[in-house]
């Protein structure tokens, strides 16, 4: 008996007997390959993320950061949030990948090879923030619906792509063109193949813009396929949902586009603000654009602990959705004063900014550093809650970290 | 028989004999690299293996400690109409995360209806609303919550 058959055989007898079912064509398997139903479910290994992400979902698969792990410039695929509505799709193949552009107001339907998209347009690379609608929806009260994102739904990678207005223009807009919708591979829950989970977009000044990209690198590499491999639409400053992942048309819409999330209360805010818990009807909803000013504290992470006398470096990143973040404070007597941060400029239109100080506190005790970023139009985040809405976007109330000097 | 033809006869025997002792040089050869690289091939006795057999989850509606261990859900009346009406599509992750009324959840199950192919429930739903009201009830939260759960380090400058 050759006892690497007699090994293959029982390994894959042990196989079976896992999944419950004879594994037909077994002998035929690749040495060391795992059938599917024995593959890694576990989700950091899978996506490659840092062990301390927190996985709020996992069908499907939503995970966010927690602040001190965007402490980087640009933010690393290990730290990056994970957000879908549907299921990962399967095949994903760079190779055969077309994107088609059509819709009522393209002049002319195109389909694109990745490789004619590569080719035949010019690359540009931008550093751009990309924001769940939802990041802080586990602060709203009453609790609004949705995966409870606290913080770390947020990154700012490195995105490398073609414009998606050189790609829209060679295929030609008609005058009567009011906004582009995305559609990807990516499965529904239900697996009803008529189903799209998610199909939104955005009206034509964002999708002109020379910052909305169809990119098909992140960070100087392929983009993970989690993060939408093997193309993506990018358009920072937007709730990330615009952000379509495993993109393979786009269409130009004569109307604001009306596919899956596009309507009733999805990605959208009361048009005029309502008390908490106000019951909203969806002809008084609004489509979220620009996302607000916001900043996070990346370092240090909460819960540290000086000696008196010591000074306390903080750092973190500010961004302000399609606008630039002007100042940037830090309180560390829940507001009463605030002291200003050193704040760079962004990388580009619509990067993060980096903000630093140097705290001394006045004696021991506990204290919060809060920080508040303010945009160039002079408005800046809140310490409370901003306006509820039913769906629980667009919390962008201070960040604050708990700090004790004994 | 000729002369030559039993020269030829004997040629050919030199032959055959000479093949053989190839052969044998061969094989011999063969079985030798063949132990260099795997040694354990001659001992008679194949070291003994038990193949472990893994045994499929006898029940998978185990409870532990009040919960249901495969979807988490707290073991309270209603818990299998709403492990088997709501983890089919989503994970009961999306269910735990969230606190509604019952208001809200019946509005939240028919915007499933609507949109996302749930089927009608029938008399289960007030089950289901009710066992997601009672176990998963809101928490008040205000208009900003103190800092909880601080895990706390010493920070060396």
């Amino acid at each position: 008996m050759k006892r690497r058959d007699f090994v293959k055989k029982s390994t894959l007898s042990s196989f079976a007997a896992l999944i419950g079912a004879e594994l037909v064509f077994g002998s035929k398997m690749l040495e060391g390959y795992k059938p599917l139903a024995l593959q890694d479910t576990d989700p950091y290994k899978l996506f490659k993320k840092n062990p301390n992400m927190v996985v709020l979902n996992d069908k499907p698969w939503n995970i966010e950061a927690k602040a001190h792990l965007l402490d980087d410039a640009i933010t690393p695929n290990s730290s990056m949030f994970i957000r879908n509505n549907g299921l990962l799709p399967d095949n994903l193949d760079a190779e055969s990948w077309t994107l088609t552009i059509d819709g009522e107001s393209v002049a002319q339907e195109k389909t694109y090879t990745l490789q004619d998209l590569k080719s035949k347009f010019k690359h540009y690379t931008y550093q751009l923030v990309i924001e769940c609608g939802g990041n802080g929806r586990a602060e709203f009260d009453p609790p609004a619906k949705g995966n409870q994102w606290t913080v770390g739904a947020v990154h700012c990678a490195s995105w490398t792509g073609v414009r998606l207005r050189d790609v829209l223009k060679d295929a030609g807009i008609k005058n009567n063109a009011v906004y582009i919708g995305y559609h990807a591979v990516d499965k529904h829950l239900s697996l009803d193949p008529n189903k799209e989970p998610i199909s939104r977009g955005c009206p034509m000044h964002k999708a002109l813009q020379n910052e909305t990209l169809l990119a098909f690198k992140m960070n100087g590499e392929a983009i993970p396929m989690v993060h939408g491999y093997p193309l993506r639409l990018v358009a920072g400053g937007w709730p990330a949902s615009v952000s379509g992942k495993w993109i393979n048309r786009i269409s130009i819409r004569n109307q604001v586009h009306d596919g899956p999330k596009m309507t009733g209360s999805a990605y959208r805010v009361p048009c005029e603000s309502v008390a908490p818990g106000e019951k909203v009807s969806d002809e008084d909803m609004c489509i979220i654009e620009s996302m607000p000013v916001k900043s996070l504290i990346t370092y240090p992470k909460s819960g540290a602990i000086i000696k008196t006398g010591n000074t306390l470096n903080i750092r973190g990143h500010a961004w302000a959705g399609e606008l630039e973040v002007a100042k940037m404070d830090y309180s560390i007597d829940f507001g009463s004063t605030w002291h200003s941060c050193t704040v760079e400029k962004p990388a580009n239109r619509l990067a993060w900014q980096h903000f630093a100080a140097a705290i001394t506190f006045p004696k021991n005790g506990y204290y919060e550093v809060w920080a508040r970023a303010t945009d160039s139009n002079g408005v800046s985040q809140p310490m409370v809650l901003p306006g509820w809405n039913p769906k629980g976007y667009l919390n962008n109330a201070c960040h604050r970290i708990a700090v004790k000097v004994k | 028989m000729t002369k030559d033809e039993a020269f030829k006869k004997y040629i050919k025997k030199v032959y055959h004999l000479m093949v053989l002792l190839f052969a044998l040089f061969v094989a011999t050869a063969g079985v030798l690299v063949y132990y260099t690289i795997n040694p354990s091939f001659f001992e008679l006795k194949p070291e003994p293996r038990t193949v472990y057999t893994e045994p499929i989850e006898a029940d998978e509606d185990r409870i532990e400690n009040g919960i249901h261990v495969r979807t988490g859900l707290i073991d309270a009346e209603g818990l299998m109409l709403v492990v088997n009406n709501c983890t089919n599509c989503h994970s009961a992750k999306l269910v735990t995360q969230n606190r509604m009324t019952k208001e809200r959840w019946n509005a939240t199950i028919q915007w499933m209806q609507e949109t996302q192919n749930l089927w009608d429930l029938g008399r289960n739903q007030e089950v289901i609303v009710n066992y997601l009201v009672t176990n998963y009830p809101p928490v008040s939260k205000g208009r900003r919550m103190a800092l909880t759960d601080i895990d706390w380090y010493e920070l060396e400058n």
